[in-house]
């Protein structure tokens, strides 16, 4: 198996570096300097800012910095927004708050929406089935807007009216445990809403295909129970769409959600990149494009070796 | 025989489907019963209702579109399982009540052990703490004659041949020690070697532990092998029931007749003809004739045939036949 490992993570170097300098090339297609020094800046202030950034250096060059940069994982550019502070330091400070929002929504979504497409299955052709199936569908054509809009006036405004005492936070956030809940826990659940409808009708799509196996009727046979047959024998065979679906979804967890990031002005990587890629700075947009495509070449990796746990038919080589 | 007490005797079993184009009854006043130690053959084309009424003894049916009508009886040692609760039914399944399945290769839950797959039978119905689960799980598998048990233990389905893996599904059944045994066309995914290694398998579990089989298949050289009496079924009814060594000798029925005659015989002299086949196909169950349902494909209809439904007569206790001109022919 680590051969396998290692074997996958050499061939992905290449499509690694691939997309670093795809990644700088597209960026340089258009000069950020005008943008950052205004329309009135002459000839002079044009080309000691070029230098200033680096701009003036060939490709290769500027390509090399930003690889040793990645290999040592040291972000050490500063950035062009915000003079005076490294690349890595904001990745540091807005990493952190993303991920405490995405991560708990992506758990409490996989949870929620495997366990009622899970009992939506078995129940098909039930009105329990076609109840959930509905409710998903209503789900999913509801735009996130609402989601937000609703979910702010009723779990900050309302809730905090009739409380007497602000329970949710509208905006803001405050790093520590003890500040999670307040500033965080309803824009997870409205996270956990807005994607429950689609990954229920997925997951109940993939249960629904395993309760006509043969191997439910052998269960059944023996005299095991159905929530036996649905947890154990059912769950354990619909591990690899499962995980498939959980893992693709690793790498966004440090893109945070613009949406959601800037409604409840949370300071997170949503925010960052946005405000990035707005104002052409280039180091943050290139570190964050390198860390992203990095995480994601490691889950596809981490993906197969997955399957190979949950599934004794697949054999890595 | 008579004289010993039936162990699943079924009574008018009626099942029903639903469908999005009504309900539909796949078998209808099924009436037949089993003594311990006896191997019930149930045999007929695909979709003359045979699976439906094995699973229905076992209470496998989807029951969301599927029933069992409220005249219906199931008596297994004198408890009407027809329509008992679920949570009964759990602990006879697999204990008293096992089966066996057609498809070996996908019976089987592939992402568990054989080990595992033992184990949980054994499980739900013995008090055995787990190292005696696993020495009796590997014993089991020994008495399949599945070479390396131990070691076959903790190997998956993948791992195994479609013939072992039979043999895996028949462990798994007979490991709690069933009274009675449900063969659900065990050997039709099999080749013929195997076929005949699993047959005499059964045929020595069975003098060995006096189990009662209902062995269902569309194969009649499987019925003469091994089976005491035969259930002959044809579009959701019995048509003929008789002991094996009568059936095959005296066949009263034209369909028992017809399935006797498409059996292809060993020998240069039986090459020149043509094997005769029975015309047409069983009639749907949407659209089933008023008068005797095997009536289109019969070389001796009748109008009386068209007319009216003929019922189950009775030569003898052990001897019925569903035909208003049953052949008598000696």
């Amino acid at each position: 198996m680590w051969a396998y490992i290692i074997r996958r993570v050499v061939y992905n170097i290449p499509v690694f570096l691939a997309i670093v300098l795809l990644v700088m090339v597209l960026l340089r297609q258009q000069d950020p300097v005008p943008g950052l020094l205004g329309k009135n800046a002459t000839q002079k202030e044009y080309d000691s800012k070029r230098k200033e950034l680096g701009l003036d250096r060939p490709l290769m060059v500027q390509y090399v910095s930003l690889l040793n940069q990645i290999v040592r994982f040291d972000f050490k550019q500063e950035m062009w927004t915000q003079p005076g502070m490294t690349v890595g330091e904001q990745l540091r400070k807005a990493i952190p708050p993303s991920l405490s929002l995405t991560l708990p929504a992506l758990v409490l979504t996989s949870l929620v929406s495997i366990s009622i497409g899970l009992f939506s299955a078995f129940a098909r052709g039930r009105w329990l089935d076609k109840a959930l199936v509905f409710f998903a569908v209503l789900g999913m054509s509801v735009s996130f807007l609402v989601y937000i809009i609703f979910g702010q006036y009723l779990g900050s405004y309302q809730l905090g009216q009739l409380a007497g005492r602000p329970i949710f936070a509208i905006h803001g956030y405050e790093p520590g445990l003890e500040h999670w809940a307040y500033y965080l826990l309803l824009p997870v659940l409205i996270s956990v809403v807005v994607s429950m409808g689609y990954d229920t009708r997925f997951y109940r799509a993939v249960m629904v295909e395993e309760t006509g196996r043969d191997y439910i009727t052998t269960a059944r046979s023996k005299g095991a129970s159905t929530a036996k047959i649905m947890f154990v024998h059912m769950l354990r065979n619909a591990m690899i769409p499962i995980i498939t679906r959980i893992m693709i979804t690793l790498p966004f967890l440090v893109t945070g959600s613009i949406l959601l990031e800037t409604f409840f002005g949370i300071p997170g990587m949503g925010n960052v990149l946005l405000t990035a890629i707005l104002n052409s700075d280039f180091p943050v947009v290139e570190v964050f494009a390198s860390i992203f495509s990095g995480m994601f070449i490691v889950s596809i990796i981490a993906t197969d070796i997955l399957y190979a746990v949950f599934d004794p038919r697949v054999r890595l080589q | 025989m008579p004289s010993v007490a039936p162990l699943l005797e079924v009574k008018d079993l009626t099942v029903g489907f639903r469908t999005d184009r009504g309900d539909v009854t796949a078998i209808e006043d099924v009436s037949f019963q089993v003594r311990p130690g006896e191997i019930l053959g149930i045999v007929g084309e695909s979709g003359c209702g045979k699976s439906v009424t094995s699973r229905s003894i076992m209470r496998l049916l989807p029951e969301q579109n599927s029933f069992i009508d409220h005249r219906s009886e199931i008596l297994f040692n004198g408890v009407n399982l027809a329509h008992t609760d679920e949570s009964v039914m759990r602990s006879i399944r697999g204990n008293r009540i096992a089966m066996i399945f057609q498809e070996p290769m996908t019976a089987l839950n592939p992402v568990f052990t054989i080990g595992w797959q033992l184990d949980e039978a054994l499980k739900y119905h013995t008090p055995m703490n787990k190292l005696q689960r696993r020495e009796h799980a590997i014993e089991m598998l020994r008495s399949v004659d599945i070479p390396h048990p131990r070691q076959r233990y903790c190997e998956y389905p993948h791992q195994l041949s479609g013939g072992m893996r039979q043999r895996v599904v028949i462990a798994l059944a007979l490991c709690c020690g069933p009274e009675l045994l449900l063969a659900d066309e065990p050997t039709t995914a099999l080749d013929v070697t195997i076929q005949a290694q699993i047959l005499s398998l059964m045929d020595e579990l069975r003098k060995k532990s006096d189990t009662a089989v209902v062995l269902i298949t569309h194969d009649l050289g499987v019925i003469a092998q091994i089976c005491d009496r035969v259930v002959v079924m044809y579009a959701g009814q019995i048509v003929e029931t008789a002991d094996v060594e009568s059936l095959f000798a005296r066949p009263q029925h034209p369909y028992t007749k017809a399935l006797l005659e498409s059996i292809p015989l060993p020998g240069p002299a039986h090459h020149q003809t043509r094997l005769p086949t029975i015309d047409g196909l069983v009639p749907s169950l949407f659209e089933l004739p008023s008068g005797c349902r095997f009536q289109d494909r019969c070389p001796y209809q009748d109008e009386q045939c068209v007319r009216e439904p003929p019922s189950l007569s009775q030569e003898s206790n052990l001897r019925k036949v569903r035909c208003f001109f049953p052949i008598n022919e000696s």
